[in-house]
């Protein structure tokens, strides 16, 4: 697919094409039991395979006791009796522009992002594809044998694929709000690839239609078959509003032997959500998995992507940043389980804290035995802007194996005011200078992105240290 | 007085309580070249960073006047903006910020001050104009895309000091101990920068500890500097001296 064609794609998606082919006969209250789950399997017309999962998984959530980690005070603000764990698609579009917060109106016009596309963003308005570029690139993929659409979608229609993965890489009884997700989760994309076919461009969430992949507890499972290879993106760096304060997500990823699966996230929710994210992938004998993750925005994010590496040869790379302004915590990490011999990790993790937000590096490296000649770098760099900001780097390490080899850096630091200096020494202002400085920081993670996404981050970054710095949280000197 | 080109009067400062310049006295003209010479822990550094305005150093009395305006109340980026340029001794390296990004930021803010009329370049014609720059400084191509100054040797360093030197133009530079840790060629770089700006328009404030670079840019007038103090001035032939001798006999004469 030509460069032009992608461009011609993105001004498609100002285009609507209202459809809603579902019309739910009764109203979700909020609060959860039994019967909202079942009600929410049966709207679905689930197969019972289905409804029972999700019982189980209620059934553990409700035993689960909440993570023990994480950022106390937030997580015990979250009241499971006050939240609406179903909302049709049609109810989405009940909010009024009105009712979005001046912030995030203002954070669109500062980034210049089009009339049409804030309103989605906003939750305003549902955005639907235009059909016939989706059927173009659809196509594509079809002709390849490449299944991309969302996960309820596939229950229907590829059960055989989904009762073999479903729920195999993140059962129900890992973490509390895993179960959660299993117990009511809708959206989220499903990818099959196979064997030996790899997709050239990007998977985006984009191109899919009717979907809701900005749910509440969306559900994500890619699988590539031996050989195969797919880039999956999601979401974008512009604010996205949410009303529902508590997303529970769960991404799963199987990349059999020799597949390649990278998987980018960029997402900036608005800073009344709890992001609580379960991203864990299997890789198999000289398989590579990637995780590309960047967590800006939230009240509170807690999300670890993980590698299993289960097969010889296999290999992870787990890039991210987390960005944590006045009021936000950002939990975020990377585990690795090295399982098998001669497999490779590698983690390299940014954080940036400011105006009064805290920072969390959290990670795993775990070496089975036997996983002989295995080796993990990790490298954790946090940035602290000024001095009402926090960060914390909490590395766990469990080797159970003799042959391996472990490299671990970890830097904190404020920002350095002789760098400042320099930059402003050769005319740079002050608040230039800063930006810079921060964006050149997180530029391993930037370079990893599509152009417009790195363009639209660095300018978000700009932004937030604007925010921070009028907000008086960092003394100005000059 | 005021309508030197470049003016240092009566200057105090200190670092963390401890004062280290304790009235410096300097006059430049436009088009002069001065030597400042000193032993180690003579305030040669603190000056250069106070003309420069690092705000690790607190400013105490005195005045900084370049073309008829005091800088002293001026952030960095002013001071920058109106001309001064200072080539630092250990410049800083910045992580992720490529030298061309780096070079098109600084060329744009502070020419965008100089002329209102400015209009940002094009990147391929910056990118010419900024290799232009280059074969003077015998800097290779790749040299743009990697990190500001990081991992660079010393020489490289001073290699980019001297091409923001020639890209910004700047109408007073200050050299802080721009030989030490230098080959012959590299030296012979920096002189070739010097040269190539030395149109007796612009002036030059080169501190060093030793003569080295003297040989190679050859000042009007040389000044020693000793606990805070500009001791002494003189022509070349002081630079020479103080190779022969070294600093002991003018300590001893302070002392007197």
């Amino acid at each position: 697919m030509s460069k032009d064609e992608i461009k011609r794609i993105k001004v498609d998606l100002s285009e609507y094409d209202f459809k809603d082919p579902e019309n739910y006969a009764f109203k979700f209250e909020k609060g959860i039991n039994e019967e909202v789950v079942k009600r929410i399997s049966e709207m679905k017309c689930e197969p019972k395979w289905m409804t029972d999962f999700r019982l189980k998984s209620f059934r553990i959530f409700q035993s689960k006791p909440m993570p023990t980690w994480g950022y106390k005070p937030y997580l015990d603000e979250i009241d499971f009796n006050d939240i609406y764990y179903y909302v049709k698609p049609t109810d989405k579009q009940g909010k009024s522009w009105e009712e979005v917060p001046d912030y995030i109106k203002n954070t669109f016009d500062r980034l210049g992002i089009p009339e049409a596309e804030r309103k989605y963003l906003a939750g305003v308005a549902a955005q639907y594809e235009s059909e016939v570029v989706y059927h173009n690139v659809k196509s594509q993929w079809e002709s390849k044998g490449v299944i991309f659409t969302d996960m309820d979608t596939a229950v229907r229609e590829y059960p055989d694929i989904v009762k073999r993965y479903f729920g195999t890489v993140v059962p129900p009884n890992d973490n509390k709000f895993a179960a959660l997700n299993s117990a009511v989760w809708s959206g989220g994309s499903f990818i099959y690839v196979p064997k030996g076919v790899s997709v050239d461009i990007p998977l985006q969430a984009y191109f899919r239609i009717n979907t809701q992949n900005m749910g509440q507890f969306e559900r994500t499972l890619i699988i590539a078959e031996e050989g195969a290879s797919v880039h999956y993106i999601e979401g974008c760096t512009a604010p996205v509003y949410s009303t529902n304060s508590l997303h529970a997500a769960v991404v799963e990823i199987i990349a059999h032997r020799g597949a390649h699966v990278r998987y980018t996230t960029v997402q900036n929710w608005s800073k009344n959500v709890f992001n609580l994210v379960t991203k864990r992938a299997f890789a198999y004998e000289d398989a590579r998995v990637e995780w590309v993750d960047g967590n800006l925005g939230s009240k509170l994010t807690m999300k670890y992507p993980a590698v299993y590496m289960l097969g010889k040869g296999a290999q992870a790379e787990i890039l991210s940043i987390a960005l944590a302004n006045a009021g936000q915590v950002q939990d975020a990490g990377a585990k690795v389980v090295h399982a098998a011999p001669y497999t490779t990790s590698k983690i390299t993790n940014k954080s940036i804290s400011m105006g009064g937000g805290i920072t969390v590096y959290r990670g795993l490296v775990k070496a089975m035995k036997g996983a002989v000649g295995s080796k993990n770098h990790t490298s954790c760099n946090a940035l602290i802007i000024d001095e009402l900001s926090k960060s914390d780097t909490i590395p766990h390490i469990d080797i159970n194996e003799d042959k391996v080899s472990l490299g671990h850096e970890a830097t904190a630091g404020r920002i350095s005011e002789e760098q400042l200096f320099y930059l402003m020494s050769r005319g740079l202002s002050e608040h230039e200078a800063l930006v810079t400085i921060v964006n050149g920081f997180i530029e391993p993670f930037t370079k990893a992105l599509p152009l417009e996404y790195a363009v639209e981050l660095n300018r978000l970054i700009e932004l937030e240290l604007e925010d921070a710095v009028d907000a008086g949280a960092r003394k100005v000197i000059y | 007085m005021r309508d030197i080109f470049f003016l240092v009067k009566d200057l105090e400062a200190s670092i963390e309580g401890n004062k280290i310049l304790k009235g410096i006295n300097l006059g430049v003209n436009r088009g002069e070249i001065h030597a400042i010479m000193g032993p180690n822990g003579s305030g040669k550094t603190t000056l250069s960073n106070v003309i420069m305005g690092n705000p690790l150093y607190d400013f105490g009395s005195g005045d900084i006047v370049f073309k008829g305006e005091s800088v002293v109340e001026l952030p960095p980026d002013e001071r920058a903006k109106r001309g001064i340029f200072l080539s630092f001794q250990y410049p800083e390296e910045i992580s992720g910020v490529s030298m061309i990004n780096f070079l098109r930021l600084s060329y744009n803010a502070i020419n965008s001050y100089r002329n209102p009329n400015f209009s940002q370049p094009k990147p391929m014609e910056f990118r010419k104009l900024v290799k232009s720059k280059m074969e003077v400084l015998k800097i290779d191509d790749s040299f743009l895309s990697r990190y500001l100054n990081e991992g660079f040797s010393g020489g490289e360093k001073k290699r980019s000091e001297m091409l923001q030197m020639l890209l910004l133009e700047p109408e007073l530079i200050i050299m802080d101990e721009v030989d030490s840790g230098l080959d012959v060629d590299a030296l012979r770089v920096v002189s070739d920068a010097v040269s190539s700006l030395n149109d007796g328009k612009r002036s030059f404030v080169i501190i060093t500890h030793y003569s080295r670079i003297l040989k190679y840019v050859r000042p009007d007038f040389v000044h020693v500097m000793v606990g805070g103090r500009i001791v002494k001035t003189g022509d070349y032939s002081l630079a020479n001296e103080i190779e022969e001798k070294g600093y002991d006999w003018i300590l001893k004469e302070v002392s007197v």
